[in-house]
């Protein structure tokens, strides 16, 4: 039985360079389960993504990926657990010069010897998942914006990858698409149960639908980690807020910032020919 | 422990640095870094059992693409040369000489430079701004989540391709070059053909083609070498960010690509004279 892949931050301190945006984080996101990354804009749910990835290292802490410090691995075993994870990116991340099939087809094409035959069913399989089966002779700038993340959803599983992980999966997406789009997330989780899903996300919707755990990133630090229902029952005043997606309290609204002189607007104006 | 990072440079590197300035040190730092880039590349061109097709996909965007572009000018190129050649040589009774004069000098000096010049412009700046842009939209990161080496798989084939198109298009452009000489001197100027291909016949030796080919073979690596390690770091660029960057990065890669050319076509000009 293939095991499942926890991943535990240690007293993680994230960030690049002198900048660190998120210090002293511990959390587990477990296994086998769908975890979703919450935070604003800037708060660090991409950084974080690309440290349990591997393409940066954290300043301090120790990551552990099912078990194993992810930044102490030789070379060898750190590209064997890279096999192990699918990643889908914002944008599908595409190779503009392949098709849709050959996208991905590229790590079977890449790191085995399968008969193309063999490659071009498993590929089939998975655009059909994905709801591409007829499009995979396009190319992707002949595809939508939803195309694409589904295109890059495709390509992520195609090695049936004990972990999933997604980047903003439904941001951009009209709510048709959004929902279809957790829909193929949940079906995932179906057909391969121990599958670890950690969807990094600032849409509540779509995380209410997908998620059995959350974390919520704020001002540097984590400021839930749980269930969802105790993020839906939480007192805290940002959680209240993010939950319910209301503005920042006043206070701010006295900001001279935000007033605009008459006279500079009539200027404007009539500058503009209103 | 003794700490290395205080102690005094020798005299004479402290004066070479001081000489050459900040910009200078900034230049050496940056060809070295490409230099370092380049090995990785090479390195890794034997890496893949993957690596034919991506080969020829580049040996047609290098070669293919830039072939009308290399007949064009190798071609007046050389009937300017005829015409310039015929003119100057015809002062001094010696417009016979007409065929060595265009030949050596396309074969041992302009073919190389102007044709890796003009794949520098035609496909170095495609190379940037593809790298660049795959850079910016995350699709080099996907490639190293998916285990695959973007050195291996965008740098590698580049160096295959552009070693093996560049000597034939130097060669083009050199054949071309030659008829275009004759065009102008023989059919419009009314020079014997047959003296004509006489004079490039013993005049240009071996060691003139193999040296043409050699540069050629040098400008190769350092437009794939600047022209790939500017797309590939596009991203870590102080002046911009996202396509401005990619912008940036295209427009110093042909720039620094052609004063690179220039200086090594002094240094091997020295070399093999």
């Amino acid at each position: 039985m293939e095991r499942l892949w926890d991943i535990e931050f240690q007293s993680v301190g994230l960030g690049y360079g002198d900048t660190v945006i998120l210090d002293d984080i511990s959390v587990i996101l477990p296994g086998g389960r769908i975890s979703a990354v919450l935070g604003g804009s800037g708060g660090g749910k991409t950084t974080m993504l690309r440290h349990i990835i591997g393409l940066a290292k954290p300043l301090r802490g120790r990551i552990l990926l099912g078990g194993n410090d992810l930044f102490s691995l030789p070379d060898k075993a750190l590209r064997a657990a890279r096999r192990r994870m699918g990643v889908l990116f914002q944008d599908g991340a595409l190779l503009g010069q392949l098709t849709v099939a050959e996208n991905t087809a590229l790590p079977l094409t890449e790191h085995t010897r399968l008969p193309s035959a063999t490659v071009r069913e498993i590929v089939l399989h998975k655009l059909a998942l994905v709801g591409l089966a007829d499009f995979a002779d396009y190319y992707p700038s002949e595809l939508s914006g939803g195309m694409k993340k589904r295109a890059g959803l495709a390509r992520a599983l195609v090695t049936d990858p004990p972990l999933l992980l997604c980047d903003e999966p439904t941001s951009g997406l009209d709510p048709i698409s959004a929902a279809q789009m957790d829909e193929l997330l949940l079906d995932m989780k179906a057909r391969f149960p121990n599958m670890t899903i950690v969807s990094v996300s600032h849409d509540m919707a779509s995380v209410k639908n997908i998620a059995d755990t959350v974390v919520v990133l704020h001002n540097g630090g984590i400021a839930y980690a749980g269930s969802l229902e105790g993020l839906e029952n939480a007192d805290d005043p940002y959680l209240r807020r993010f939950m319910d997606r209301s503005p920042p309290q006043a206070g701010q609204v006295d900001d001279p910032r935000l007033q605009l002189a008459e006279g500079t607007r009539k200027l404007m104006h009539e500058a503009l020919g209103f | 422990m003794s700490d290395n990072t205080n102690a005094p440079l020798p005299n004479s590197a402290a004066s070479l640095l001081r000489a050459l300035g900040r910009p200078g040190v900034l230049f050496l730092c940056e060809t070295g870094a490409m230099g370092i880039f380049l090995a990785r590349g090479i390195m890794r061109m034997f890496s893949s059992r993957t690596q034919i097709p991506k080969i020829l996909r580049q040996v047609r965007v290098i070669g293919a693409g830039s072939m009308f572009l290399i007949v064009f000018i190798g071609l007046f190129t050389g009937m300017v040369l005829g015409l310039q050649g015929y003119y100057t040589l015809s002062m001094f009774g010696a417009e016979g000489f007409l065929g060595s004069a265009v030949a050596l000098s396309l074969v041992r000096e302009l073919a190389p430079v102007l044709t890796a010049i003009m794949v520098t412009g035609r496909a170095g700046s495609a190379m940037a701004a593809e790298i660049g842009v795959m850079r910016i939209g995350d699709q080099i990161d996907a490639l190293e989540v998916m285990d695959i080496d973007p050195m291996a798989y965008l740098v590698a084939p580049r160096i295959t391709a552009a070693l093996i198109t560049f000597p034939l298009l130097t060669s083009i452009f050199s054949t071309v070059g030659i008829l275009g000489g004759y065009a102008t001197g023989v059919l419009m100027l009314g020079m014997s053909g047959g003296v004509y291909f006489s004079r490039i016949g013993s005049s240009v030796r071996w060691a003139d083609v193999s040296g043409c080919l050699g540069k050629s073979l040098v400008f190769a690596l350092i437009v794939v070498a600047v022209c790939c390690c500017k797309g590939y770091f596009a991203h870590m660029r102080k002046d911009g960010m996202g396509a401005e960057a990619v912008g940036n990065a295209t427009t110093s890669a042909v720039v620094l690509s052609c004063i690179l050319l220039l200086a090594a076509d002094y240094a091997l000009t020295s070399f093999l004279l």
